[in-house]
This record gives C-alpha cells, sequence and structure tokens, in this order.
C-alpha cells in the first residue's frame, strides 16, 4: 500500500536538508517507503537477509522475545572482535603471559578498555544466554517444531560457559589459575576416567594419565594448562559455537520463524 | 521519487492491537490479516536494542576495569579459592555432595535434562506465547530449578561464603580462622543405626525408594490419569527421575542444614549420597 503523500505540506527540515543541488549530487533518489523496497531492504542485504522479508506481528515484540537471542549474539561479536585485538599483545605463556595483559592495561593505547570490553561482553554473554533460555521457556518455543534448535541451543549454552572458563585463566593472575584449579579438580573425580572417581584407579588412571590430566596438561595448573586453554579459547570453542549459531539461526527460519500461537 | 519519502508514513500495517491478556492478545496479534515487514518493524527494535546495549557495555568498560591480581603463584592458595560466578551454583554442591556427584554428574544432569526438555514435555498448549495456567507444572518446576536453584545457589555462593567455605553475611569480616564444629554425622547413624550393614541397606531403600519408588508408586497410582497415560512409561521414567534429583538435591540441603547430616547412603570406597 503505497503511503499517501497527496497532501501538500510546507517543506520541513527534512525537505531543506535532502532538496538541493548538493545532496542530490551525492545521493540521486531518496529511500521510497514502498512495500517493494522494505522486502528489498532485507532480501537484497548481507547482514539482514537472514532475516525473513516479512513477519508476524508478535514476533517484533519485545516483550516477546526480549531481544535476548540477539543480544547474545551481539555480546558474542563484542567479545570476537575485542578479543582479536587482545591476540596482537598476548603470549600464551607461564613467562609473558601476566605481563603482557599488565603491559595492555597501562601502556598500549586503549589496551584496557578492550580488555575491559572483552571481560565485560563475555559475562554480558552469559546472563544474556540464561535470560534468552528462560524466555524461550517461558513462550514454550521448545516445543515442536522447535524441538531441536533448543537442544542446538543447549548445546551453544554448554560452549558459552567453556569459553568463559578458558579465558577466565588467560591473565595469569592469582584469580586465574585458582579459579580453574578448583574447576579442573572436578574432572579428578570423573567416574571411570578420574584418577579419584569411582572406578577411576581400578581402570589405571593416575594422576598423570587421567580427565584432569586432559584438560590441565599435567598434575597442576601450569603453563602447559595455560597454552591448551588459549588454544580451545580461540580457536576451537569459538569456531564450534560459531558453526551451531549458523545452525541455529537456519533452524529458526526453517522451524517457521519466531513462534507464535497457532 | 523523491516525493515518496515519508519516514514513518502509517503503513496499514503499524495499527495497534487491543491490549488482551495470555492467549487471547497472543491470538488477536496472529490472527490479523498482514504480517508486518521486518524493515522497518524489526530491524528498528533489533538497532534500538543493540544501540543500548552496546552504550551500557562501552560506559560499564570505562568505569570499571577487569580485574588484575597477583601474578599467578602455585604455592599460595587463596581461601577462599572461588570458580567463576557462574559455575558457583557447582562449586556450592560440592558442600552437600562428593566431588564426582557434585563436579561431574549433576552438571551432565543439568545439561542433558535441559535437552530433553522438549522431547518429554508432550504438552501442546503453551506454544509460543506466555502462560501458566496450561502449562502449570513444566513452569513450576523449571521456574524453580533455576531461579530459586541455580541463580539462588550462585547467589550464596558470591555473597555468603568466606574462607574454608564457611558461610559469613557480606558485611561480616572474613575470619580465615573462624571455627565451625564438624558435628556432621550420616542419617542412619542420626537415627540410632549402628550396624555398618543395616546402614548401607537403610541408605540403599531411602535413596532407591527417593529415586524409584515414589515415583514408581505414583505410577502405580496414577497410571490411569490421562496425563500419565497420554506421557507413557519411559517418558513419565526420565521426567520422574530427573524431577526427584532435582528435589533430592534440596532435601539434601535442608538436611545437612536442619540436622548436620552427611550422606544418607555409604557404600564405604565406592558411593556416598
Ligand atoms: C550463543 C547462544 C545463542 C544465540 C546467539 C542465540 C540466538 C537466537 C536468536 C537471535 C533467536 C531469535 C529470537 C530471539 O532473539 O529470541 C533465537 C531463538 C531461539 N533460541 Fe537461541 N540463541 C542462543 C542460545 C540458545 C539457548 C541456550 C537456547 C535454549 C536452551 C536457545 C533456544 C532457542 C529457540 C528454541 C529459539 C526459537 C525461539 C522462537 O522461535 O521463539 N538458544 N536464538
Amino acid at each position: 500500500m503505497p503511503p499517501d503523500t497527496e497532501t501538500k505540506k510546507k517543506p520541513g527540515i527534512f525537505d531543506v536538508i535532502t532538496e538541493n543541488y548538493v545532496w542530490r549530487s551525492i545521493f540521486r533518489h531518496g529511500y521510497a517507503d514502498t512495500p517493494r523496497n522494505r522486502v528489498l531492504q532485507v532480501s537484497a542485504n548481507v547482514w539482514l537477509h537472514l532475516h525473513p522479508s516479512k513477519m508476524r506481528r508478535h514476533g517484533i515484540r519485545y516483550r516477546h522475545t526480549w531481544c535476548a537471542g540477539g543480544l547474545t549474539f551481539l555480546l558474542y561479536l563484542c567479545t570476537v572482535v575485542t578479543g582479536v585485538v587482545l591476540m596482537f599483545y598476548y603470549r600464551p605463556t607461564g613467562e609473558y603471559a601476566y605481563w603482557d595483559v599488565k603491559y595492555l592495561d597501562f601502556d598500549v593505547p586503549f589496551g584496557m578498555i578492550m580488555r575491559n570490553m572483552h571481560r565485560w561482553a563475555a559475562h554480558g554473554m552469559v546472563i544474556f544466554i540464561w535470560l534468552h533460555m528462560f524466555r524461550v521457556f517461558m513462550t514454550g518455543s521448545y516445543k515442536p517444531p522447535r524441538e531441536f534448535n533448543w537442544v542446538v541451543g543447549v548445546n551453544l549454552l554448554t560452549l558459552t560457559l567453556l569459553l568463559s572458563f578458558t579465558g577466565y585463566l588467560l591473565p595469569w593472575d592469582q584469580l586465574a589459575i585458582w579459579a580453574v584449579t578448583v574447576g579442573t579438580n572436578m574432572a579428578r573425580a570423573t567416574p571411570l576416567l578420574g584418577n579419584e572417581g569411582p572406578f577411576g584407579p581400578q581402570l589405571g588412571m593416575t594422576p598423570r594419565y587421567d580427565a584432569r590430566a586432559l584438560l590441565t596438561a599435567g598434575t597442576v595448573v601450569g603453563s602447559p594448562t595455560l597454552l591448551r586453554f588459549y588454544v580451545l579459547h580461540c580457536i576451537f570453542i569459538p569456531i564450534i559455537a560459531s558453526i551451531l549459531m549458523i545452525l541455529h539461526f537456519w533452524r529458526i527460519r526453517k522451524d517457521g520463524g519466531i513462534s507464535g500461537p497457532l | 521519487m523523491a516525493e515518496n519519502i515519508s519516514p514513518g508514513a502509517p503503513i496499514a500495517d503499524q495499527e495497534e492491537v487491543k491490549v488482551q491478556s495470555g492467549r487471547a492478545r497472543a491470538l488477536a496479534a496472529a490472527d490479523l490479516p498482514d504480517k508486518v515487514h521486518t524493515w522497518p518493524y524489526l530491524v528498528r527494535a533489533e538497532f534500538i536494542s543493540g544501540c543500548v546495549l552496546l552504550l551500557v557495555l562501552l560506559v560499564w568498560s570505562i568505569t570499571v576495569d577487569a580485574p588484575m591480581e597477583e601474578p599467578a603463584n602455585p604455592t599460595k592458595t587463596p581461601n577462599p579459592s572461588k570458580a567463576p560466578w557462574y559455575f558457583l551454583g557447582l562449586q556450592e554442591m560440592l558442600v552437600y555432595f562428593d566431588p564426582w556427584i557434585a563436579g561431574v554428574v549433576l552438571p551432565s544432569l543439568i545439561i542433558v535434562g535441559l535437552m530433553v526438555i522438549p522431547y518429554v514435555d508432550i504438552n501442546p498448549k503453551g506454544n509460543g506465547y506466555y502462560t501458566w495456567s496450561e502449562r502449570k507444572f513444566a513452569i513450576a518446576t523449571f521456574v524453580f530449578g533455576f531461579l530459586v536453584l541455580w541463580v539462588g545457589m550462585i547467589t550464596i555462593g558470591v555473597f555468603f561464603r568466606g574462607p574454608g567455605w564457611n558461610l559469613f553475611m557480606p558485611w561480616d569480616y572474613w575470619d580465615p580462622h573462624k571455627v565451625v564444629p564438624l558435628t556432621n554425622i550420616d542419617l542412619p547413624y542420626f537415627l540410632g543405626i549402628r550396624s555398618e550393614m543395616v546402614a548401607m541397606l537403610f541408605g540403599l531403600v531411602c535413596v532407591g525408594g527417593w529415586l524409584v519408588g515414589v515415583p514408581g508408586a505414583i505410577y502405580q497410582w496414577k497410571k490411569n490419569s490421562p496425563v500419565i497415560r497420554e506421557l507413557g512409561f519411559v517418558r513419565y521414567g526420565i521426567v520422574a527421575t530427573l524431577f526427584m534429583i532435582m528435589a533430592g538435591v534440596v532435601v539434601k540441603m535442608f538436611l545437612r542444614h536442619l540436622f548436620n547430616i552427611k550422606y544418607i547412603l555409604v557404600i564405604p570406597n565406592i558411593l556416598n549420597v
């Protein structure tokens, strides 16, 4: 339905800016707000084409989605961008890691804010992914046909927590190694695969050779652990998480868009 | 072309929906003949919320610095050593259960439990809209598990745990020498059972009865109710077991704080629950 432009109005500020020689030399014509253009804006745009060009009305409401999924993704992008900046200055060895982070904090231009944004965005991502899961539950959006996308989501949740956990070690300060020590110590007690877990010793698990040693690359959280966590944090988990996110978004479309009453 | 520029021109699909409640409102919204255009309505909403979020993140990052303590020192254990806040729910479980249960079994069950939700919740109602009355059990269980247990335990871990993992009020001085009597005893002992064999049997009956007996009895009793008949044996079993495990965690917490109970079932070197 074409917008109603029959009635002639006095030129407003918008018209003054756009209807002159200089502006027109840059932008030959304006954006015509027609249904066709609205569709094209979405389907012909590389960033927006994941969206459907039209959607059911409730799906755009804040009170339905809380935008939590989208904001989780935005925070993920923030950590990716700031994380790559940090990688330029950070060496994942016991010898350098701590001092590289100090250097980022005190000497690198904008280093501190990159680090702050990386850290707080990561925490925000954990909060928003929980909010997102909570709202998906409350709207019953895991029900058919979206069962599998919920499962993909739970995997994303696990990966997000692992990303945060592996990143926690990298500053290589007291906070980092002891938090990770507490966390990895639990792996010692894995049934069958941990040296202190049920049936672990019987299956030949030792402190040097069990589930925990696989995580920490040794018997204590040390320099080899740092390298291992670094690779997991910067390469392995992000790649898997990104792939799952693509799957997640694709499934939203294939499952009929944002859930709604039917 | 240029005459068509009219930002925010009223297009039919912008008209407001009468405010009703719950499903009626949701249905009324869905029933409107027109879908709305993603551009501008959704893109606008995303853009605004994204801008607000980025602004908050930026201001936050300018004003609050990421923590950075002394260099890592494997010979100097801080007391308390806390896991990152989002794992404090699991660390809190260590108070009540052995590490392999608290650190391996329960987290795995949480993940698996979340994944099976869509396959065991066969209630077709409440798909795509907010409702309480149409799915009370599902919502109550989830809200309890998530908001009360998970978020609650994280809150305790962050604000109420100090040196020695003892309970402190947030305004208390963290006294590393606080003396807390270790008077925890096992449930059978508490009840006066002294023989190890009998204690073990008693423990087995308690735990088995809780995880299998109670759900089994309810199944026998309510087998012909429409809900359980539709759910079927397998789905009922999964739901009931997961539910009883979650409830069991709560029971164990109460037993500990009210009666200083350490374990309910002890099979030496194999299993303590
Ligand atoms: C990295 C993590 C995640 C990202 C980036 C993400 C992103 C999104 C986005 C953008 C949407 C569209 C609707 C909305 O914004 O709410 C969505 C929908 C959905 N998400 Fe996620 N999500 C993530 C994790 C999860 C988790 C943890 C779950 C569940 C356990 C989940 C389950 C779903 C389901 C079932 C839908 C469809 C909802 C509907 O149609 O109403 N997602 N997700």
